[in-house]
């Protein structure tokens, strides 16, 4: 149960259009960092991206195969669980529905793993049916370092430690495993609508 | 690892400003009363939350500045230029006034005695929090490992836990504390006085060859310069932790 605190009233800077902004978040014009280790430094010549299916069948593209796969240009609005929310972010990437089209047995879990080592989970059906891109364009440029570049996953509509930065490949499978936020108390699922920054919320 | 892992629900607790600690003109830390406090690890944070009188609710993450003591958490804050919760704590907030808290939250960026050593602990500016949390934690348990504290800051009076920090350094022995500060310094002043570079973390940071625990927290900037650097001053980046901090993480770059 909530209370008043003595003397507050809030100044609701920045509260956004409505309908944008989700319980708990502010609205940031600028783009916070926020990353467990140091940034991982990947060459291009050595970065691929790879899909593993849920019969145990890898799939593999080099940056140069990747990025010539077809791309959708998207823009959307990104929620951290850490309450800043930033809108109309526009990225460009390759569809999950491109990479999963030529994939076999899709499964029902997806496991998330990048250079640096990061994990993230998530249920197949939340990064399928347009839901979810890997990117390598931020506003028009190289997604930078920092900010996951080569190639981040991008699904804006859960919180965006899910949007996995410095993306290697995905395995599916018909079991779901925690990745590294999510073992460490954060929400499983983390849609930011039903606020569901940590385990039980 | 995974026993620094949050399970079960976390709920939002009353908790009371017990006591103000101005640490520097900008900074100011909270001591809050928490009954049901569950405790935490050295490194963790909470969330907050404030509620006016119309039902405007505002939350934020604050690191915790101590390492757990019964009901009591202790949070430091920086206050943001037009931001909308630290200038409520700093300004507006008194002792009894009541807020809500929830954690603890995060157990990544974590140390504890048993993790051992060497530890070494790199800050800028408001990034001190969490690091000050697991140096006091090192000294309270009269721990073994050697700890090695890095800080930077503009200047001599925006030196966050200064005193405190001075007699750590002065009583004991496992205990080195290096300040750099980046603006100004007083006439007297023989630490460094640039930002932290490469040439800086070669000398004062552990060696890799020791294999330090280190703990980066700053804004984004210092964090993505220090942590880079030491992995390539060879440091594992298994064996670098970061954390940003700051009004919202940082610069747009």
């Amino acid at each position: 149960m909530s209370f008043v605190t003595r003397g507050f009233r809030g100044r609701r800077r920045l509260e956004g259009p409505p309908g944008r902004v989700p319980p708990g978040q502010y609205v940031t014009t600028d783009f916070p960092v926020l990353s467990a280790g140091p940034t991982p430094r990947v060459q291009l010549e050595e970065w691929s991206f790879t899909v593993t299916d849920a019969g145990g069948d890898t799939l593999e593209w080099t940056w140069s195969e990747f990025t010539s796969l077809p791309t959708e240009t998207v823009t959307v609005d990104i929620h951290c669980v850490t309450k800043w929310s930033k809108l109309d972010t526009t990225w460009e990437g390759v569809s999950l529905d491109t990479l999963f089209a030529r994939v076999g047995s899709p499964g029902s879990h997806a496991l998330f793993h990048s250079y640096g080592g990061y994990t993230t989970n998530l249920p197949v059906e939340d990064i399928t049916g347009g839901k979810a891109w890997v990117a390598f364009r931020y506003e028009g440029e190289p997604l930078a370092s920092e900010h996951g570049g080569p190639a981040r996953l991008l699904v804006p509509h859960l919180y965006f430690w899910k949007s996995a930065k410095w993306v290697r490949g995905v395995v599916v499978s018909d079991s779901d495993r925690p990745g590294f936020w999510e073992s460490y108390g954060y929400h499983n699922y983390g849609d930011p609508w039903r606020e569901q920054r940590y385990a039980g919320d | 690892m995974a026993g620094a892992a949050v399970r079960g629900r976390l709920n939002w607790l009353a908790a009371g400003a017990t006591q103000f600690i101005d640490e520097t003109p900008r900074v100011r830390s909270i001591v809050l009363d928490c009954h049901d406090w569950p405790g935490h690890l050295p490194g963790q944070h909470i969330d907050l939350r404030l509620t006016a009188e119309d039902g405007y609710q505002a939350q934020r993450s604050y690191s915790i500045a101590a390492p757990a003591e019964g009901d009591r958490v202790i949070i430091t804050v920086e206050l943001v230029d037009d931001g909308e919760v630290s200038p409520f704590l700093i300004e507006d907030l008194r002792v009894g006034d009541r807020i809500e808290i929830r954690g603890p939250i995060g157990g990544y960026f974590v140390w504890e005695p048993t993790r051992g050593g060497p530890l070494q602990l790199i800050g800028g500016g408001s990034g001190v929090v969490p690091l000050m949390a697991m140096l006091r934690a090192s000294v309270r348990s009269r721990s073994d490992a050697p700890v090695r504290y890095l800080s930077s800051a503009r200047a001599y009076e925006d030196l966050i836990y200064r005193a405190e920090l001075e007699t750590v350094a002065s009583e004991e022995s496992g205990v080195e504390v290096v300040h750099t500060l980046t603006r100004n310094h007083p006439p007297n002043w023989t630490g460094p006085t640039r930002r932290v570079d490469r040439e800086m973390l070669a000398e004062h940071v552990w060696p890799p060859a020791v294999s330090p625990l280190c703990y980066v927290c700053g804004p984004t900037g210092f964090v993505e310069s220090v942590a880079t650097t030491l992995v390539e001053l060879g440091h594992s980046p298994e064996r670098v932790k970061t954390e940003r901090f700051g009004p919202s993480g940082g610069v747009r770059r």
